[in-house]
């Protein structure tokens, strides 16, 4: 109540945004810092509405987003006594937060918030927890607000080892079939020109993870596509065919490596990483090189020579020419049957030509969303990765908007993930940000689904789901709203959602037994993707 | 190969620095098998001593993932062989019992333990040494009516004569 009352008088200096419940405001604050880069900011009640916070305390953790959440809680004279809603969210969030701490008195309100900004944002970002007691929040007190620079046991980068630089750079220079794996440290790091040079110097064929998609243009020359579990048959194929594998700022995460075992044994293994504790956590590093990105990349481009894989670059083309033949082309272009996830995104793409900013959900439309968006411009892709929440896409889609206005934002929802946080839709209609929001409507939790179809014999259980009218709720909302099932009509309902002014919800009904391939089953090798 | 490791932590003094770092041994379940907190020897910085039965592999990643917590000043882990550690344990027994014969005394004198308390009722033991050592005690004292017994957690240095936190 305090700081709300405060508010009230900086309504001009402080945007705030009212969400209809405490997960849509941190997956909106999430939205917002990965549009623009900066810090996320979300406030929340004591109890429950701090409680309702942590699986997007959770999300931005496994994901690095840097976040302030600011909680309200008891006055210091009731804490343990199990007041109304007290709850002790400092013990709670601290697993899922970079840094958390309880604040009692006024007067050590500005130094926790100055500390609370430097470590959110500093070194691998995270999320940060301030909790206020009430009675700080009444308090009077000498304002005096000093910026935090240094905390004597935090090193937010390691120090740049050059020794290590050379190392890594012999590898690299003596390779025949090198590869580069990138991950958001690139875009964390702001170090996105510095890797567009050390590639092309490099010559060598660069591959994403989830993340780390939109660093570098869709079209760029060396770009061989995504990683894991749903990525690109050629980056899969080859990872067990390499001889130097590249790691940047990404940390080998399981659905990026399916079967460790199995996992680029062949090959020697750089890993450019600015968290030690990432370093042979899952895969056993020869050369680390640790370091803010930005930094160490512009020394390792310094000390590689000019070079170029031509040969090798074609064998990822060739898995490409595979792919398109047997999983793209059917996808992106159908002729007959129900309105396929893929074609819907080329259809999408036809227009946006790569500016967008594409949010994402968890599930098969993230998958063939990510697959198949291209973009342009570094920091537009935002969706789920570590955490994979269901509700993510809807707030956070709205936090990219208002981080981004100029930008084009495109939700691409499942119908399930929707509705986890679709009260969200109030807020977009109250702060009228223009969301463009597309439902890919299949009736089921289509991932498990699709699981339960290959590995369970098709016993779809508890997956179906029986859906309201989406356009009618969104006109609820006062959001124009426009449901499609016809090949005819998808491209010009595409064009009428992108020309409207204002938000807009197109529900697109898409074939309910359609998978997402290609695809390493759960415990293979990457080398054993399969492409039906 | 699971082996005794003594992991060193480094601290700034926040409340519930021990909530985040014991959090790290739970998300990958591993068991703490003793935890002793106490000053270090420079001012305001903490020290954790703990003790886990693990494989170096794995206690290196969790003393990586204990290092990078913001208030952690420094992280480290030790074999046996590369430290010097003590335990310290109390023993509760019956004076009655325990006077029956000169067993106890000869106990006390064989064990380089010593009386810290004699009361009509009961005498209070206390003996420093490594865990088989506080543990043979105890099976000895066991037959005399022992009331209490307790024991502390590890509490260790390392052999070289190097500064731990060499960076403060």
């Amino acid at each position: 109540m305090p700081v709300y009352d405060a508010l009230y008088d900086f309504q001009e200096e402080l945007q705030h945004i009212l969400t209809r419940h405490e997960q849509g405001a941190i997956h909106a604050a999430q939205g917002y810092a990965r549009a623009t880069g900066k810090v996320g900011v979300v406030l929340a009640t004591s109890g429950p509405g701090a409680t309702n916070l942590i699986t997007g305390i959770a999300d931005a953790m496994i994901d690095s987003t840097p976040l302030v959440c600011i909680t309200g809680q008891v006055g210091s004279s009731l804490l343990g006594s199990d007041a109304f809603q007290e709850t002790d969210i400092v013990s709670i969030s601290m697993p899922v937060t970079k840094w958390n701490c309880q604040v009692t008195k006024a007067e050590d309100i500005p130094s926790a918030l100055a500390k609370a900004f430097y470590i959110a944002k500093s070194g691998r970002p995270g999320p940060v927890l301030v909790d206020i007691t009430k009675d700080a929040q009444f308090e009077a007190f000498d304002f005096e607000y000093r910026k935090c620079v240094e905390i004597r046991s935090y090193k937010p980068a390691p120090v740049l080892d050059l020794l290590q630089v050379k190392k890594a750079a012999a590898l690299i220079n003596e390779a025949q079939r090198p590869m580069i794996l990138f991950g958001q440290g690139i875009i964390l790091g702001k170090a996105e020109e510095e890797f567009r040079q050390f590639i092309e110097k490099t010559g060598i064929p660069s591959a994403w993870t989830l993340l780390g998609l939109s660093a570098l243009p869709t079209d760029h020359p060396l770009n061989v596509g995504m990683l894991g579990m749903h990525g690109n048959y050629g980056p899969n194929k080859l990872t067990n065919e390499c001889d130097v594998l590249i790691a940047i700022g990404m940390r080998f995460d399981d659905r990026v490596t399916g079967n460790l075992d199995h996992y680029a044994k062949q090959a020697k293994v750089i890993h450019l990483d600015i968290d030690p504790s990432e370093v042979n956590k899952n895969v056993k590093v020869d050369v680390p090189v640790l370091g803010d990105c930005k930094e160490t990349l512009s020394a390792l481009t310094k000390c590689v020579r000019l070079k170029s894989h031509r040969t090798w670059l074609e064998e990822f083309r060739a898995f490409d020419a595979i792919e398109q033949d047997k999983v793209i082309a059917g996808e992106l272009n159908p002729t007959e049957g129900p309105l396929k996830m893929g074609e819907v995104i080329n259809q999408i793409n036809a227009f946006t030509k790569g500016d967008t900013i594409l949010v994402t959900d968890v599930g098969q439309h993230q998958m063939v969303a990510c697959r198949y968006t291209r973009f342009n411009q570094t920091k537009s892709n935002i969706t789920s990765g570590g955490l994979g929440t269901m509700g993510f896409c809807l707030p956070a889609a709205l936090g990219a908007k208002l981080g981004a206005p100029d930008r084009e934002v495109i939700a691409v929802i499942g119908d399930g993930g929707f509705q986890m946080t679709i009260q969200e839709l109030g807020t977009i209609f109250q702060t009228q940000a223009a969301v463009k929001i597309v439902i890919l409507n299949n009736n089921f939790l289509g991932m498990v689904r699709q699981w339960q179809q290959l590995f369970f014999d098709k016993r779809y259980s508890s997956t179906e789901l029986v859906n309201p009218d989406f356009v009618k709720i969104a006109e609820g909302y006062g959001i124009k709203g426009k449901s499609i099932e016809d090949r005819e009509v998808l491209n010009e309902s595409i064009k009428e959602m992108l020309a409207y002014d204002g938000s807009f919800l197109l529900e697109v009904k898409v074939g309910i037994e359609d998978n997402v391939f290609p695809m390493v089953p759960s415990g293979a090798s990457v080398s054993d993707i399969r492409l039906s | 190969m699971v082996q005794a490791f003594t992991i060193s932590i480094f601290t700034e003094n926040s409340i519930g620095l021990l909530h985040r770092i014991t959090s790290i041994f739970t998300k990958r379940h591993l068991s703490i098998e003793s935890l002793n907190t106490s000053e270090s020897e420079t001012e305001n910085v903490f020290r954790f001593t703990i003790v886990v039965f693990t494989e170096e592999e794995f206690v290196q990643k969790i003393v990586n993932q204990i290092e990078k917590q913001v208030e952690v000043i420094q992280a480290v882990y030790h074999l046996d062989e590369e430290t010097v550690f003590q335990e310290i344990a109390l023993y509760k027994v019956s004076t009655e019992k325990a006077s029956e014969d000169n067993l106890v005394e000869k106990l006390i004198r064989d064990n380089h333990a010593r009386i810290l308390s004699m009361e009509q009722e009961f005498m209070i033991i206390e003996k420093t040494g490594h865990k088989e050592e506080t543990q043979e005690l105890l099976e000895f004292l066991r037959p005399y009516g022992l009331i209490e017994f307790v024991r502390s957690g590890r509490v260790s240095v390392i052999r070289p004569k190097t500064e731990l936190h060499k960076e403060l």
